[in-house]
């Protein structure tokens, strides 16, 4: 019966599994249940031209980026140089939503950080962010060619989440 | 002598209509606003996670309370402003999630991990009454051990 001497020693080591696994497991990422879902449909003025309003819907037959982002928010900072780089290779069009933001200081921080987007629209009250279930930005959808959310990526852009996971999933969507 | 001039005061505020404006969004609707507060009490705050979106003051749950006063106000029931949260940010949002495949474990882990524990428990009470049942001493050796106490024991004396 020495095996019985073993047993705590195994639970330990199953606790210290699990307990390594949940370090590594971040509680501010949230499955959204918005995946394989249509993308909420907005009408919102752009950031540029006030006067005009851009639909989600002028964006059907392609696939497209959707970042949430704003000037108040530090990891927007952080990742928007990623974002800048990537505009360039023109893989996928990128649009922002600038979430409950001042226009003007929105357009300040593009003027001075460089833009990667082809347009902003402005959610002023955080209405359309509430549609997009967005909790924590910056957070960044894409959104296939039918207008179904494919991914959510919650927090900044890393260029390995972009290479590892964003680029492989639009040239698959482009493909299909 | 100053009751009168007071109590004309006293009347001349509660009947100023801008004083009486002034305290009408507190108690605007309050059943309307119980019913906020007891529907966002069961609502978590994703931006701070272990908060209800009632308590959080988190610019989000300002947002999302006003979201549900107009709901409110929509004659929506509390079912369906629910599934409007559960369709945006999932079954995390709901303090009391409903028991699916997805959210078994969550619900019988705790009954299981006290179904294992009282077996253990029990496996080992078993186990240490056949113990203490066990030694049954033959008679020479019930002797050998009385001889050896009662040296001892003299030993000890003298």
């Amino acid at each position: 019966m020495k095996a019985w001497y073993l047993i705590p020693l195994a639970i330990f080591i199953a606790m210290l599994v699990f307990l390594g696994v949940g370090l590594k497991l971040d509680p501010h990422e949230v499955p959204s249940p918005l995946i394989d879902k249509p993308a909420p449909v907005f009408h919102l003025q752009t950031l540029d031209i006030p006067s005009r309003l851009m639909s989600s819907a002028d964006m059907r037959g392609q696939v497209w980026l959707l970042n949430v982002w704003a000037s108040w928010c530090s990891g927007c900072r952080e990742e928007h140089p990623v974002l800048v780089e990537f505009a360039k290779t023109r893989a996928v069009p990128i649009y922002g939503l600038d979430y409950k933001d001042q226009p003007d200081d929105a357009r300040r921080l593009l003027d001075s950080m460089g833009n990667p987007y082809i347009a902003s629209v402005s959610d002023l009250d955080g209405r359309t962010g509430i549609e997009f279930g967005v909790y924590g930005v910056p957070e960044t959808f894409v959104i296939d060619k039918a207008g179904v959310i494919r991914y959510k990526q919650i927090g900044p852009i890393t260029p390995k989440v972009l290479h590892d996971t964003i680029l492989p999933l639009v040239k698959k969507l482009n493909a299909a | 002598m100053l009751r009168k001039p007071l109590l004309a005061l006293l009347l001349a505020a509660a009947l100023h209509p801008a004083l009486a404006k002034e305290a009408a969004p507190v108690a605007a609707d309050p059943v309307a606003e119980a019913r906020l507060m007891k529907l966002s009490s069961e609502l978590r705050c994703l931006v701070c996670q272990n908060q209800t979106i009632a308590d959080s003051n988190a610019e989000l749950a300002v947002d999302l309370r006003n979201e549900i006063r107009e709901k409110i106000q929509a004659d929506m029931s509390d079912a369906e402003i629910k599934d409007f949260m559960v369709a945006r940010y999932g079954d995390f949002v709901l303090y009391r999630p409903p028991v699916k495949n997805t959210t078994l474990v969550l619900w019988a882990g705790p009954f299981l991990l006290l179904a294992v524990g009282g077996g253990i428990l029990v496996f080992n009470l078993r186990r240490r009454r056949q113990h203490v049942a066990d030694p049954e001493l033959s008679r020479d050796d019930q002797a050998l051990a009385e001889s050896l106490l009662h040296t001892d024991s003299t030993k000890e004396t003298t």
